[in-house]
């Protein structure tokens, strides 16, 4: 079997392979390292690349599958977002604060990954504490869309996502804060899941707003969505918000049609106000679901558009909380200062980019004295209109069906004002802060403005919680039925650059 | 809701993040400009309204007050920026 027909398959093909003994998890992982070597000098995926890591895990992969273990990712390449831990590697959530800052222990998630059989080729760039929706925050590295390299890849797990699409991993493990998985896998062409706040553990990710950031993965494929959240999904005693309730699998659950479902489409959300094209693409996106079985349902989620303002209120603070840790005393950079005060300042100073220190800005004075109540419980109680907006809803429909985002991936350095870009989360923040799994499907092409070819779009589907296999089954339905993925292929051939 | 003047410099100082007066101009007006829009939310009636800290199921985690293996001492001191035996050091922070 041939390099280029094995980093090709899915991730349920090649576990399948491996299983059978058709290639092994070795040979698998050195045809992924070779195409890493062809291809990361144009992409740009990963901030570290682990060879003899990925080397000495195919190893144990391929003995637990001589001696007969049934491994759900038997030998399957993967990309592990650069905030979530891996002992003994570095872990930088792309920032400069932790740049030489080597993992003493493993995220649940990533461990669960390789308990399956997963080999984690290297530790994905992303933007800084995953702060972005471009992957331009990252002070550590540049990633650029394998579909066309003049455009981001989206974020923030925006190397995750262009290591997929390049065919540098089978599977990324992304976090989603706002839109992190969603938005950059409607921008490379995947698959971006989102499970319901709980159903991932988040020990070991390096927390940005806690009660908002989820670990999924991005695919090529639904079915590799579904495999991968079985594998990494459930309760772990680590992690306190984690969902202390049995995980129905849902790759066995995989729908081939929409059948007797009823399927919100959001009122507020007009799809006219995105240009005459992608409002074309996305009405066929909808008739695709009625075709397939669906009944389309007309829902209203009055409060949603409030979800950017209450988003950027509420995560800065969680953010400005959790980045008190980085203060240059246990780990990371320190910056010297004549006491201990001078030290924290200057090192935090010289440790976060501009947007983290924004954040942590905006957080710090929407949760100071005489703000507070105008400004972080107000949000708080924005989420619970917004959450009860859904409620409603889904009294009506078993689905919502949305846009991902609002155009398809854009220039470096085209979003220049922080609002414009925080606007890109517009249609995944109101699911984030409902706590609701979600996720972005292939859903056709469009030219941007200037483009050299048509870029991939994404079509966003909301469940209600715990509804994920419902959620993978309807997108496997539609992802069948269309085949929009399959019909471009990344611009990168003879790559090397 | 509130003014959309942000004291730069008080929430710089309260947030440990020495800026540069280049940063205090820019982060002030992006600021100001980021609360113009989230000043949207006062128009939504939230009198009557709870707020929602976690969305999902949430109870109190207990465990046994017992012994159990952890991360090695020296592994977590190995990513001190600077140590002194088994402590983490500082610059002083108490004056003679």
């Amino acid at each position: 079997m041939t390099d280029e027909s094995l980093i090709g398959k899915s991730a349920a093909e090649i576990a399948q392979t491996v299983r059978e003994r058709g290639a092994s998890a070795v040979e698998v992982t050195e045809a992924t390292l070779a195409r890493v070597d062809a291809v990361e000098g144009v992409v740009g995926s990963y901030l570290t690349v682990l060879s003899d890591v990925a080397r000495s895990q195919a190893a144990k992969v391929d003995e637990r599958v001589r001696n007969g273990e049934r491994l759900p990712l038997a030998g399957v390449p993967i990309a592990v977002k650069d905030n979530m831990c891996l002992e003994g590697t570095r872990t930088t959530c792309g920032s400069k604060i932790l740049e030489d800052w080597i993992a003493p222990y493993t995220a649940t998630a990533v461990a669960r990954m390789l308990e399956a059989g997963a080999v984690p080729i290297g530790k994905a760039n992303c933007d800084e504490f995953a702060m972005g929706s471009s992957c331009e925050n990252s002070a550590l590295g540049v990633t650029r869309n394998p579909y066309d390299p003049a455009r981001v890849p989206g974020g923030s797990s925006g190397g995750s996502a262009a290591a997929v699409a390049a065919y540098e991993a089978a599977i990324g493990l992304g976090s989603d804060t706002g839109g992190s998985i969603r938005e950059p896998g409607a921008f490379c062409n995947l698959v971006g899941f989102k499970p319901t706040y709980g159903r991932v553990s988040r020990y070991g990710l390096i927390a940005f707003a806690s009660s908002l950031d989820q670990i999924g993965p991005l695919t090529r494929s639904v079915e590799d969505a579904a495999i991968a959240y079985d594998a990494m999904g459930g309760y772990d005693p680590m992690d306190a918000t984690s969902i202390d309730r049995p995980l129905e699998a849902t790759a066995t659950g995989l729908l081939d049609d929409l059948k007797g479902m009823r399927i919100g489409v959001v009122r507020e959300f007009d799809t006219k106000a995105l240009g005459a094209d992608l409002d074309a693409r996305y009405r066929l996106a909808y008739a695709d679901l009625e075709r397939l079985g669906a009944e389309l349902v007309d829902v209203s989620l009055p409060t949603a558009d409030y979800g950017v303002a209450t988003y950027y209120l509420i995560a800065p603070a969680e953010c400005s909380s959790n980045l008190a840790r980085f203060d240059g005393v246990r780990y990371g950079l320190r910056v010297e200062g004549d006491d201990v005060r001078v030290m924290y300042d200057k090192t935090r100073a010289a440790g976060f980019g501009p947007e983290v220190k924004r954040r942590i800005l905006i957080g710090t004075h929407a949760l100071s004295s005489g703000y507070y109540d105008a400004y972080y419980v107000r949000a708080q109680k924005a989420r619970t209109l917004i959450a009860r907006d859904f409620d409603r809803a889904f009294e009506r429909c078993d689905l919502i069906a949305s846009p991902a985002a609002s155009c398809p991936a854009f220039e470096f350095g085209s979003k220049s004002d922080p609002y414009s870009m925080y606007l890109m989360d517009y249609y995944t923040i109101p699911m984030a802060l409902a706590g609701l799994p979600a996720l972005s499907v292939p859903c056709g092409w469009s030219t941007p403005e200037g483009a050299k070819a048509p870029m991939p779009i994404g079509l966003q589907l909301a469940a209600p919680l715990f509804a994920e296999k419902l959620l993978l089954g309807a997108a496997h339905a539609y992802e069948r039925a269309t085949r929009h993925a399959l019909a471009r292929k990344p611009a990168l051939e003879g790559a090397r650059a | 809701m509130t003014s959309d003047t942000v004291d730069i410099r008080y929430v710089a100082k309260l947030a440990r993040l020495a800026l540069t007066d280049d940063e205090i101009e820019v982060f002030g007006r992006q600021l100001g400009d980021l609360l113009g829009h989230v000043n949207a939310l006062a128009d939504l009636d939230t009198a009557s309204v709870p707020a929602t800290a976690q969305v999902v199921e949430s109870r109190n985690v207990l465990r046994d007050d017992a012994l159990r293996p952890c991360l090695d001492h020296e592994i977590v001191m190995a990513g001190a920026p600077q140590r002194q035996g088994a402590f983490f050091r500082v610059p002083r922070i108490i004056s003679e």
